[in-house]
C-alpha cells in the first residue's frame, strides 16, 4: 500500500473545439504518457468535451511566484498608453 | 501531511526571509492578503499563501467529499449485473462512471493542496478519514437504485451547488463539473422511480418501500444540525461553505416534497406539510443520533464497504506494478521524476 510509488502527476490540457486553444481542466496519476491520455479521456471527456487532449507531466511546469507577482507584474502597470483608451481623438473620427 | 516547504504541486513556498520576528511580520501581511481575496468574493489558488487552518480544513473536507463519491459506486454497482433493461444497466454504468470521476476531480483537487492521493486512500483506509453516511445504506431492490438518483443525487446536488462558489479555487472548479454531470443522475433516479410507481401494484410497493428507506437518511446526509455543527463558522469565514446544514436540508426538502407528489409516492414522514406562512415545507426532525452512529463506523454497512475499497485496492496493486515496470523500460513516454 504505502510502499508502493505513486505513479507521477499530469496535467491535463483539452481543446474543446477546433478554433480554441488547449485548456488546463485538471490533473492526473498515470505511469506514462500514453497511459496518462487514456486517463485523460476517460476522466475529463466522458461527454465529448474535447477534440485533443495535451498531458504535460506536473514537475516539468516552471510557474510564477504569487510572491512576486507586485514586483514581476508591475512594469505593465504603469503604461496605459498600451491601451486604445489612452487616446483622446476629435469626435469626427467615428470609427478608429 | 507534508509542510509546505516540500510540496512540489502547487502549494505555496515558504519565504525565504530568516528571522521568526521578520516572518511574522510577513505572515500578518499574508493573512490580510488572503482576507481580502476572500471578503471581496475573489479565489484562492493553490500557490496563494494560506492559513494553514485553511489548507487543513479544505483537505479534511475535498478527501471526504472524494472519498464519497469512490465509496459511493458500490451501492448503485451492486445492481449494475441485475438492470432490468439494457438502457437501464447503459444508465446505470455511465453513471457509476461519472462517480468514479467525481471522485478523480476531487482527489485532484485535493492534491493542489500538497497532499498525495495514496495517503489520503491510506487515511480512508485506516478510518482516519470518513466518507458520506448514506452510503452505508443496503441497495435491497433494484428501486434503491431510482431513490438514490432521486433522494441521495438530489441532496449531493443540493450540497454541490453552493460550492461551485467556494473560495478555494481548484475545488470550486472540480464542483462546476460535477454538479453539470449529477443533474443527469437525479434525473435518471427520477424517470426510473416514476417508471415503477406508475407500474404493476408490486413495482409501485417496491418504490414505495425504498423511498421510506432513502428519505431519511437522504434528509441526514446534509448534516448535523447548526447547531451541533462543528466546523460551520469558520468555513463560512473562509467562504468554503456559503449556507448552513440547516439551510440546505430546507432547501432539499423543498425540491422533493412536491416532485414525491408527482411521483405518486409518500415521504415517510407525517409532519411534512406546506407552510404557507414560511413560504417552506414543515418537516419532522431528522434522526440526528443514528447520523451520529452512522458516520462514526456503525452503520448497517460501514464494515462491508471499507473492506470491499481496500480489496480492490489491494487486488489491483499487479496492474499498477506492471504498468510502472513498463513505463521503467519505455522512459522516452514516462514523466522524468
Ligand atoms: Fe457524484
Ligand atoms: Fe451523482
Amino acid at each position: 500500500m504505502s510502499e508502493e510509488t505513486p505513479a507521477p502527476l499530469w496535467e491535463v490540457f483539452i481543446r474543446s473545439k477546433r478554433g480554441l486553444s488547449h485548456n488546463h481542466v485538471g490533473s492526473l496519476h498515470a505511469p506514462d504518457a500514453e497511459m496518462a491520455l487514456r486517463n485523460a479521456r476517460d476522466v475529463y471527456t466522458r461527454r465529448m468535451e474535447g477534440v485533443s487532449i495535451w498531458v504535460v507531466p506536473s514537475a516539468v511546469i516552471t510557474a510564477s511566484s504569487p510572491d512576486e507577482k507586485d514586483s514581476f507584474f508591475d512594469p505593465a502597470a504603469d503604461k496605459p498608453y498600451r491601451h486604445p483608451t489612452f487616446y483622446s481623438i476629435p469626435k469626427e473620427v467615428q470609427q478608429l | 501531511m507534508r509542510s509546505s516547504g516540500q510540496i512540489e504541486h502547487g502549494a505555496a513556498l515558504d519565504d525565504p526571509f530568516a528571522g521568526e520576528a521578520a516572518a511574522e511580520v510577513i505572515s500578518d501581511r499574508h493573512e490580510a492578503e488572503f482576507q481580502a481575496l476572500i471578503d471581496s468574493d475573489q479565489r484562492i489558488e493553490p500557490r496563494d499563501w494560506m492559513p494553514d487552518g485553511y489548507r487543513k480544513s479544505l483537505i479534511r473536507q475535498i478527501a471526504q467529499h472524494a472519498h464519497s463519491e469512490i465509496i459511493g459506486m458500490q451501492p448503485e454497482g451492486n445492481w449494475i449485473t441485475r438492470a432490468p433493461s439494457l438502457r437501464r444497466k447503459a444508465i446505470l454504468m455511465a453513471k457509476v462512471q461519472d462517480e468514479a470521476g467525481h471522485g478523480l476531480y476531487l482527489y485532484c483537487a485535493a492534491e493542489t493542496l500538497g497532499v498525495d492521493r495514496a495517503e489520503l486512500i491510506d487515511l480512508l483506509h485506516q478510518g482516519r478519514q470518513k466518507y458520506s453516511s448514506i452510503f452505508n445504506y443496503p441497495t435491497l431492490t433494484w428501486a434503491d437504485v431510482g431513490a438514490i438518483g432521486w433522494l441521495v443525487d438530489g441532496a449531493a446536488i443540493t450540497n454541490q451547488i453552493p460550492l461551485c462558489r467556494c473560495s478555494f479555487g481548484p475545488y470550486a472548479r472540480a464542483m462546476v463539473r460535477v454538479c453539470k454531470e449529477e443533474s443527469f443522475h437525479q434525473r435518471q433516479g427520477f424517470e426510473s422511480l416514476y417508471a415503477l410507481s406508475h407500474g404493476t401494484p408490486e413495482q409501485h410497493e417496491m418504490a414505495q418501500d425504498a423511498v421510506n428507506r432513502w428519505w431519511w437518511p437522504s434528509v441526514e446526509m446534509l448534516g448535523p444540525p447548526d447547531a451541533e455543527s462543528t466546523h460551520s463558522a469558520q468555513s463560512t469565514a473562509w467562504g468554503i461553505k456559503r449556507y448552513s446544514n440547516d439551510e440546505l436540508r430546507q432547501r432539499f426538502v423543498d425540491m422533493v416534497a412536491p416532485q414525491a407528489v408527482v411521483l405518486g409516492l409518500t415521504p415517510p414522514d407525517p409532519e411534512l406539510r406546506w407552510n404557507e406562512d414560511r413560504g417552506h415545507y414543515d418537516f419532522g426532525e431528522p434522526d440526528f443520533e443514528e447520523l451520529r452512529r452512522v458516520v462514526s463506523g456503525d452503520g448497517p454497512c460501514n464494515r462491508q464497504r471499507a473492506a470491499h475499497h481496500l480489496a480492490a485496492h489491494e487486488e489491483g496493486a499487479w496492474v499498477r506494478a506492471a504498468a510502472a515496470a513498463y513505463a521503467a523500460k519505455h522512459p522516452a513516454t514516462s514523466a522524468a521524476a
